[in-house]
């Protein structure tokens, strides 16, 4: 990848994470920010990557503690967003069972 | 043709379907109506691309990557599934700082293997590592301070100073890594030890009520840290992913801190947050407490009813309460509607879903600039645990540490029923003036009891 190349996805990335969040509504803000938190999990590649080409041991401590930390990342945001987003519901498909009804 | 080669175009391939599957499943996270659904595909995109990274060529350390893989995994899925819904602004924080201390791990390898090649990707990898390192540590210290571990917001003389010389070693040292100039083991290593040490003295003199526009800041650090390391190890997932999280995240990170009428470089550079302004002597007159009785009453025979809830109800797990006790509003006829402050809760959007949690739909649900004008022909507004977000001395006392915060109008309102459990100041320590006027009412006791004895009061009505 050049490095022109890279400058020219790091611009527009960011403009994409700009519009897709600019006209979101006050209620999601929470939901959002761990959703995002959620997708910064993908370091989890980049954490198995790293750790795959460590070699001494300092490396492989550091990467093992890498991968263990980006898994925690993904698998908590993913965990916590969804528990969040499921409760979300209209007046017309409100949930049975639960809640004082 | 070598075998790579072909695992390598499916690499790029499934990498390419998780960008999608990410910025398609953040649109959909942004409306009610499909946010369910976009955690999935962004979940989906996530699942694709761990899958294909065992694919990559020449990795080893299968042995150490899986175990660690399993372990992170697990913890996160307990902790998750078990936190308490109040507790959820924190819970963010913690896992948002193993995401930006797995991107310092990152840089940490590869630096110390001498992994990156060239003055450009050392630069990037050495300025990942310490976004990413500030974010680890900083984060921890918020979810230490939010889940009250860490109880006082150190603070001292030349504090300021203390930081910036933090910051200026953490450059220098991180110069002479890029600049190729000293890459050994203990510039390294003091390069992350210094940017460590920055991230928790940054956090700790920061105060409570600051603590969500500086987890969502640490939020959008972590995104970026994640790009710069994507940019190291040629990543385009990690840097299409890390990036749009960075700007989104500092957009989220800016409208918080307009909602809260402050500014970024006011949260991270002043003390105010959990201190209080000094008590101003503007506010007159006498509390006037009131039955439960009463209000019943006078909540049965409304047209129409704003309920403000505040962090103090969601505190006293109040919110099944006081939908049961709405609901018996509406069964009677009463128009009736919940006004939602900006920063209603522990971070902006938190109260949406704690009373979602209770099964209130959203669309009962309003924020400040739909409902503020309807205060005026509301004939009771129900302020539960909410304190500043109602107050006026907003509109009017410019000593006062939260004037020109946009406030709910419950002033407006024919009368006002305040239910608290008792007399103290709000989570800013400012008196509030709301509770003083003629209008007002107040309804002393934990919001659980109160809604309990409003409703058997409004049953009582028939």
């Amino acid at each position: 990848m050049t490095g022109m190349v890279a400058l020219y996805i790091f611009m527009l990335a960011a403009f994409t994470g700009y519009e897709v969040i600019a006209r979101v509504p006050v209620i999601l803000h929470t939901p959002l920010m761990s959703g995002s938190n959620f997708v910064h999990g993908i370091v989890l590649v980049g954490a198995m990557v790293a750790l795959g080409g460590a070699q001494t041991p300092l490396e492989k401590a550091i990467g093992f503690v890498g991968v263990l930390l980006a898994a925690g990342n993904a698998v908590g945001g993913y965990v916590v967003t969804e528990r969040m987003l499921e409760m979300f519901k209209a007046s017309g498909t409100r949930r049975v069972g639960k809640g004082p009804h | 043709m070598p075998a790579w080669m072909s695992a390598d175009l499916a690499i790029q391939a499934s990498y390419f379907v998780t960008a999608v599957l990410f910025i398609m499943g953040l649109k959909r996270m942004s409306s009610p109506v499909t946010a369910r659904s976009g955690i999935l595909w962004a979940g989906a995109g996530m699942a694709v691309a761990t899958a294909i990274t065992f694919l990559y060529p020449s990795m080893t350390n299968y042995g150490l990557i899986v175990p660690a893989m399993l372990i992170g995994s697990v913890l996160a899925w307990w902790s998750g599934k078990r936190v308490a819904m109040t507790n959820m602004p924190q819970m963010i924080a913690l896992y948002n700082g193993m995401g930006g201390g797995a991107a310092a791990a990152i840089a940490a390898v590869e630096l110390y293997r001498g992994g990156t090649a060239g003055y450009v990707t050392t630069t990037l990898a050495v300025a990942g590592g310490i976004i990413g390192a500030v974010s680890f540590s900083g984060s921890a210290v918020a979810f230490g301070k939010l889940q009250g571990l860490i109880t006082r917001s150190l603070r001292f003389g030349g504090q300021q100073l203390l930081n910036l010389l933090l910051l200026a070693a953490a450059l220098t040292l991180g110069a002479l890594v890029a600049a190729g100039v000293n890459s050994s083991f203990a510039v390294l290593t003091g390069f992350f030890v210094v940017a460590l040490v920055l991230g928790i003295s940054m956090t700790l003199p920061i105060g409570g009520a600051d603590m969500p526009v500086v987890i969502s800041l640490y939020n959008a650090l972590t995104g970026l840290a994640v790009g710069l390391e994507g940019f190291v190890l040629e990543n385009a997932a990690m840097i299409i992913a890390g990036t749009v999280v960075g700007s989104a995240g500092t957009l989220l990170t800016q409208l918080m801190a307009r909602a809260m009428n402050r500014s970024l470089g006011n949260v991270l550079f002043s003390g105010f947050g959990d201190t209080g302004g000094p008590a101003t002597g503007a506010v007159t007159g006498s509390l006037k407490p009131i039955e439960a009785s009463d209000v019943g009453v006078m909540l049965a025979f409304a047209q129409k009813v704003i309920v403000v809830p505040g962090y103090g109800m969601a505190v006293a797990q109040a919110q099944h309460k006081i939908w049961e006790l709405c609901q018996l509003l509406i069964e009677r006829g009463v128009q009736l509607r919940f006004a939602i402050h900006p920063v209603a809760g522990r971070m902006p959007g938190h109260m949406n879903v704690l009373l979602a949690e209770a099964g209130v739909p959203y669309d009962l649900i309003s924020d400040l600039d739909e409902i503020n004008a309807e205060f005026e022909t509301a004939d009771v507004a129900l302020i539960i645990g909410a304190n500043d977000v109602v107050n006026p001395v907003a509109r009017t006392d410019k000593s006062s540490p939260i004037y020109g915060m946009p406030i709910l109008n419950a002033d407006k309102a024919k009368n006002v029923i305040v239910i608290k459990r008792g007399q103290g100041a709000g989570f800013s320590g400012i008196e509030n003036a709301l509770f003083y006027l003629d209008n007002t009412r107040m309804l002393y006791g934990d919001a659980q009891k109160a809604g309990a004895e409003l409703i058997q009061a409004i049953k009582a009505v028939g």
